[in-house]
């Protein structure tokens, strides 16, 4: 391989590890061959598994990704876990560059009091768990409870009260894991508080997901009126930076407060200005009781309008509890990784060495991990471009580190010798096509596999019935 | 998008000089870093000015170059408005661009943090409505095929 040509390992297999591949494929000064590497057998990250069952629409865009992923430069190493079968230094051997793209899904926590008791989840974990993650799939959640407490008022949250409230009748038209779809047929909620601890017009969902809340034939959505009110301090930040998105949603809300409830079986509550400071309870029972404290909001110098609590308490009788605050990255063996932000320690896509603030050449990263959670699904394309632009920029200027060979025969038997049960891009569509065909005998768009092994042995299967 | 994001893909550290620094020297760092403003903090680095090319302009009009000898405790602007990370973007784009404000210390339990230029707002927003477009360009596309197909 010229220096004209490089090879460059692209870790995590989600959108900005995808719209990185795309970029630097498309790139001929010099000429890039990406190889991506996925810890699970299946591609696209947090489409795959974050992104709502019910919402498929937006999961078209792996469309884009599959495209991406038939270029003859680009390799996919499913089922090869970065620190464990492949290390930094195995990359560094076979690859002038390596880009980290492993985003950032582990939940931030509350920090309160009672926090870890029994039925207090992490909204992550069980949005993992409905859409059949194999990492996740032991996991149970008591869906016993009538009253559930959701924390928190982005898109995560809104998710998690919709799955939970939705008729399973329509669930079971999506691709939610048998499992999660057999729970929730038998899950006894009735109501879900949807806790948000702004004002209404901070509330991070946007309009569309608030309004198909409402569009549900089945539930009530209720807002108590004092809480449905813009503060003076709100009303003159939306009358400075006017935004449709936060007007139509405002509007929305005080509609909801004004109406009665219809006496729809399921019941969603939408609660501003309030945030929970303990779970009471105990091991033994699990959360009995959420103490919320009502906030009043303030400007900060710059502005932006905080809440901060007043001497108001409230118990709210919910006994299970979903925390949807927001995710940070975990870090990488072998990488710089800033704490305070949770993200890897980087200048726009350039890997920082922790003493120096200087690139480490040959590391980047792009995505989640690089900014933190945030943005939309096509988000991560400038972010991603801006890495790659970065990468290629190093590249040129003869900065990259040179492999000790780039072989790709010698690098794929490297990877065989230590994951046997490596899944390629071929597999893949085995995989794919499979779970299609199941789908389709039930009305679904796909029927997942669940677990490696089940994956794994599909492929087997597959393989030598096609000789 | 918030204050944390952008300066999550910035590194770690700022460039500061003390209160006692001759603008002399803070310009040096200004060149030496290639930076437009350095924030001025105390012994417990608190944030007490903010000196930046505008401030060198307005002292040597002022007084020649006699301004480079000065402490930059007299040349600087004092006590600056200052960014938390948790402030959102939109808002802080707002303020820079009423306020004129080309840069914004970033502080954290009173500590400094880091800083952001107009020019990292600027990028930061170009790219969430790039990001934006892009996806609602894209399910407008496919809305436009469904259709198609089902007529």
């Amino acid at each position: 391989m010229s220096t004209r040509q490089i090879r460059v390992a692209i870790i995590g297999s989600g959108p900005s590890a995808f719209y990185a591949a795309g970029h630097l494929l498309l790139q001929s000064e010099p000429e890039v061959w990406v190889d991506m590497y996925e810890h699970l057998p299946t591609p696209f990250g947090l489409v795959r598994y974050g992104v709502a069952p019910d919402h498929q629409k937006i999961k078209n865009v792996t469309r884009v990704f599959s495209k991406t992923a038939q270029h003859p430069r680009f390799r996919f190493f499913g089922n090869v876990t970065y620190g464990k079968e492949m290390t930094l230094a195995d990359l560094k051997r076979f690859y002038h560059a390596i880009v980290f793209a492993t985003g950032a899904s582990v939940d931030r926590k509350m920090g309160i009091p009672g926090e870890d008791l029994p039925r207090s989840y992490a909204a992550t974990e069980f949005v993992a768990w409905y859409n059949g993650h194999p990492d996740y799939a032991h996991l149970s959640f008591d869906l016993e409870q009538e009253r559930i407490a959701v924390v928190g008022v982005g898109n995560v949250a809104v998710d998690v009260s919709r799955i939970l409230l939705k008729d399973p009748d329509e669930l079971a038209k999506t691709d939610i894991a048998d499992y999660a779809l057999e729970a929730l047929r038998k899950s006894k909620v009735r109501e879900v508080y949807l806790l948000g601890r702004r004002g209404p017009a901070q509330a991070k969902f946007t309009y569309p997901e608030i309004r198909e809340l409402t569009s549900l034939p089945n539930i009530d959505v209720i807002v108590p009126p004092e809480e449905a009110e813009l503060d003076p301090l709100s009303r003159k930040q939306l009358e400075e930076n006017p935004d449709k998105d936060v007007e139509a949603k405002v509007e929305l809300i005080q509609q909801l407060a004004q109406k009665s409830p219809e006496g729809k079986p399921r019941r969603l509550v939408l609660r501003f200005l309030v945030s929970p400071t303990e779970l009471l309870g105990n091991e033994g029972r699990g959360v009995q009781t959420v103490k919320l404290v009502h906030n009043e909001l303030y400007a900060t110098d710059a502005g932006t309008l905080r809440p901060r609590p007043t001497d108001r308490y409230e118990d709210l009788p919910a006994t299970e509890v979903y925390r949807a605050i927001g995710y940070r990255g975990v870090p990488l063996p072998d990488v710089p990784f800033h704490e305070r932000w949770g993200v890897i320690l980087n200048a726009d896509g350039r890997v920082l060495d922790p003493k120096t603030n200087q690139p480490l050449y040959g590391l980047y990263c792009t995505g989640w991990i690089k900014r933190g959670a945030q943005g939309v699904i096509g988000t991560n394309k400038p972010d991603a471009v801006a890495t790659s632009e970065h990468l290629i920029e190093d590249a040129r200027a003869g900065r990259l580190p040179l492999p000790e060979t780039t072989d790709p025969t010698v690098i794929e038997q490297f990877v065989r010798e230590r994951q046997p049960n490596v899944v390629s891009w071929e597999d893949w569509l085995i995989l794919d096509r499979l779970e299609v065909e199941r789908g389709k005998a039930q009305g679904r768009p796909r029927v997942k596999f669940t677990s490696v092994e089940e994956m794994l042995e599909a492929i087997r299967r597959e393989k030598m019935a096609a000789g | 998008m918030t204050v944390r994001n952008v300066l999550s893909t910035k590194g770690f550290g700022v460039v500061t000089v003390h209160p006692d620094t001759s603008v002399l020297d803070a310009v040096r760092t200004l060149a030496e870093h290639n930076i437009g403003a350095v924030v001025v903090v105390d012994e417990r680095e608190h944030v007490v000015g903010i000196f930046t090319e505008r401030d060198l302009v307005r002292q040597c009009a002022a007084r020649g170059a006699e301004a480079l000898q000065l402490p930059v405790r007299e040349a600087m602007t004092p006590d600056p408005v200052t960014a938390l990370p948790q402030d959102d973007l939109r808002i802080i784009a707002h303020l820079m661009v009423e306020r004129h404000f080309r840069h914004i210390p970033v502080v954290e339990d009173d500590h400094l943090i880091g800083i952001l230029s107009i020019r990292d707002v600027l990028q930061a927003q170009r790219d969430q409505y790039l990001g934006e477009l892009d996806t609602l360009q894209r399910r407008l596309m496919e809305r436009f095929e469904w259709r198609r197909r089902d007529s």
